[in-house]
């Protein structure tokens, strides 16, 4: 379980992140939506000791991150932030392969490769092994990328906008997999998302933020509600229910 | 068979690498002896050694710093580093005066300024990249204005000067390829093979940090650590050069780009020994040209410089384009 204990993030006396108190499930998606600016990516990034807290605390089965030597976390907890840009040019294969450095230390082993193959095509990108990174459109990469943070075998996977420069198709294709992955895999996977019908039929759990704190953490059904949407987002949004899913509408 | 054949390039281009610095360091040896060989061997011997010292300490420092900095254009002495150097051993002169310097062993005395320079250029670094995120674009005037600063204050040092001692750190400070400080060669082979082990230890590592620093933390790299432990290896192997043969600004430049072109990989167990070769290539076999045909008549560090200058706008050029 990952515990977040009054975790606060201030820039210049501005509060990102404010006394965040939370609990993430062993297994299972949990679903981090709201607002720009609502500090769920910074939330994200101190999670995975990417980005050193103000105060507060966050425990990874129990291991303080700021505190636990990063080789024995990466074994643990893995994230993938949005923008990735790697300064080398890399064919897909390599960069899945860098995914099992915590586990080969820069030596693959038959088992690290058994890994790495897997993860590629667990994301359908057989064909594409041989290619370099900088000549994939944005959402194979996307999935290259996915598939390097899947390669590294951690029960806790942090995922920050894994849906941002993917197709309807893909977008869709990459949730699915993700709920693929957590009950196949028994993983707890932690997305950031802005598309809240994702993540009301994905998740099992959504966490809402709101000017740096969290305003809901429950089921998805309680964020699906019209007056609760419009709190968090500060705009209409209609509640319809599709073949048993509730379906948010702020087109209009 | 794509795979296998980019598999194969860099090996090929290392033992094409390897085969030119041999034959350039056989010619440096051999071409124009004349003589008792008891006598040019071991005086040729030690002027290689230093050659080599220094084409691997430019060469190892600029690819560390071009991981670190993720960028192909900066090296250690656009930054400012061996001015920093020139300013300790300026500020030691005129501090010390040369008569006290002159009573302390040599070798002791450059273990201690090297100590000093890491010191002083972990604190600076620290200061740059680690205390916070800052941008690239900062990072590189800060570093510029702090060559100009350093540069400045040991030209103020020099001037205020009493010329006696001028003359002296002048002849510390004007080492050039041709006369490498033979005193300093066993000591500063000792530092370079010790960074030469670290750096193999952390190999693997090094190409993780390519990737960025949050990928690097990720995957489990203790980032601050590894960080300031190469700036330290980049900081003491720029003394060992500077101390040798005096500052370089294009050549480590020049050699790292040669090797990353060459190679065509950005693996550092293929781009750090290629960068290293190009750079022995470069100073035993233009050391050997320009001793042999031109006889002494111009400085092999210009020619170096000149052709790295002008590597380096075609880099800044091409960069813009794109």
């Amino acid at each position: 379980m990952i515990e977040i204990r009054n975790l606060t993030k201030t820039y210049d006396d501005a509060a990102v992140v404010n006394d965040v108190s939370l609990s993430l499930a062993e297994s299972g998606i949990t679903a981090i939506v709201g607002p720009n600016g609502a500090g769920k990516s910074t939330l994200l990034s101190m999670i995975a000791r990417l980005i050193a807290p103000t105060s507060g605390q966050v425990l990874v089965d129990g291991l303080d991150v700021q505190q636990t030597q990063g080789a024995v976390l990466a074994k643990r907890l893995a994230i993938l932030k949005q923008n990735n840009q790697v300064g080398m040019r890399l064919t897909v294969s390599e960069l899945v392969a860098f995914g099992r450095f915590p586990h080969s230390g820069g030596r693959p082993t038959v088992e690290d490769e058994r890994h790495i193959d897997e993860a590629i095509s667990y994301l359908g990108l057989d064909d594409l092994r041989t290619r370099f990174l900088d000549e994939l459109s944005g959402g194979q990469r996307q999935r290259a990328f996915v598939a390097m943070v899947l390669a590294q075998d951690t029960k806790y996977v942090l995922l920050d906008e894994p849906l941002n420069s993917l197709d309807m198709k893909h977008a869709a294709a990459m949730m699915k997999l993700l709920r693929r992955t957590a009950d196949d895999l028994k993983k707890s996977i932690t997305v950031v998302i802005h598309d809240i019908n994702f993540a009301s039929i994905y998740a099992d759990q959504v966490v809402a933020m709101r000017d740096g704190r969290v305003v809901l953490q429950g089921e998805s059904a309680e964020l699906m509600q019209e007056a609760v949407l419009q709190d968090i987002y500060d705009t209409v949004v209609q509640v319809r229910e599709v073949e048993g899913h509730r379906l948010g509408l702020h087109y209009l | 068979m794509a795979e296998k054949s980019s598999r194969q390039r860099p090996r090929i281009a290392l033992a094409v690498l390897a085969v030119a610095a041999i034959v350039a360091m056989a010619a440096f040896m051999t071409v124009g002896a004349k003589g008792n060989w008891d006598f040019v061997l071991p005086f040729r011997g030690g002027k290689l050694l230093g050659l080599l010292l220094v084409a691997y300490a430019v060469a190892t420092a600029t690819v560390l710093f071009q991981t670190i900095t993720r960028n192909r254009i900066l090296t250690p002495a656009v930054m400012g580093f061996d001015s920093l150097y020139v300013a300790l051993q300026t500020a030691l002169v005129f501090f010390l005066g040369t008569r006290d310097l002159a009573n302390v062993d040599m070798r002791l005395r450059f273990v201690l300024e090297t100590l000093l320079m890491v010191t002083m250029s972990m604190a600076l670094f620290y200061w740059l990249f680690l205390s916070r995120q800052r941008s690239l674009h900062l990072v590189v005037l800060a570093g510029v204005v702090f060559g100009v600063f350093f540069r400045s204050l040991s030209h103020m040092m020099q001037r205020i000067l009493d010329p006696n001692e001028f003359i002296a750190l002048q002849d510390m400070l004007f080492a050039s390829f041709n006369t490498v400080d033979q005193q300093l060669l066993a000591v500063s082979s000792a530092i370079v093979l010790v960074t030469a082990y670290a750096s193999r230890r952390l190999l693997a590592k090094l190409d993780v940090l390519a990737l960025g620093r949050d990928v690097a933390i990720n995957l489990g790299i203790d980032y601050q650590r590894v960080v300031m432990l190469l700036f330290a290896m980049i900081a003491i192997l720029v003394s060992v050069s500077t101390a040798l043969v005096g500052p370089v600004t294009f050549f480590g430049l020049l050699v790292a780009n040669l090797a990353y072109q060459a190679v065509g990989t950005d693996r550092h167990k293929y781009t750090l020994p290629a960068a290293t070769l190009f750079a022995i290539v470069a100073l035993v076999g233009g050391q050997t040209v320009l001793e042999r045909v031109f006889g002494f008549d111009t400085a092999l560090s210009i020619i170096i410089e000149f052709t790295g200058g002008i590597a380096f706008m075609l880099l800044l050029y091409r960069n813009l384009k794109r």
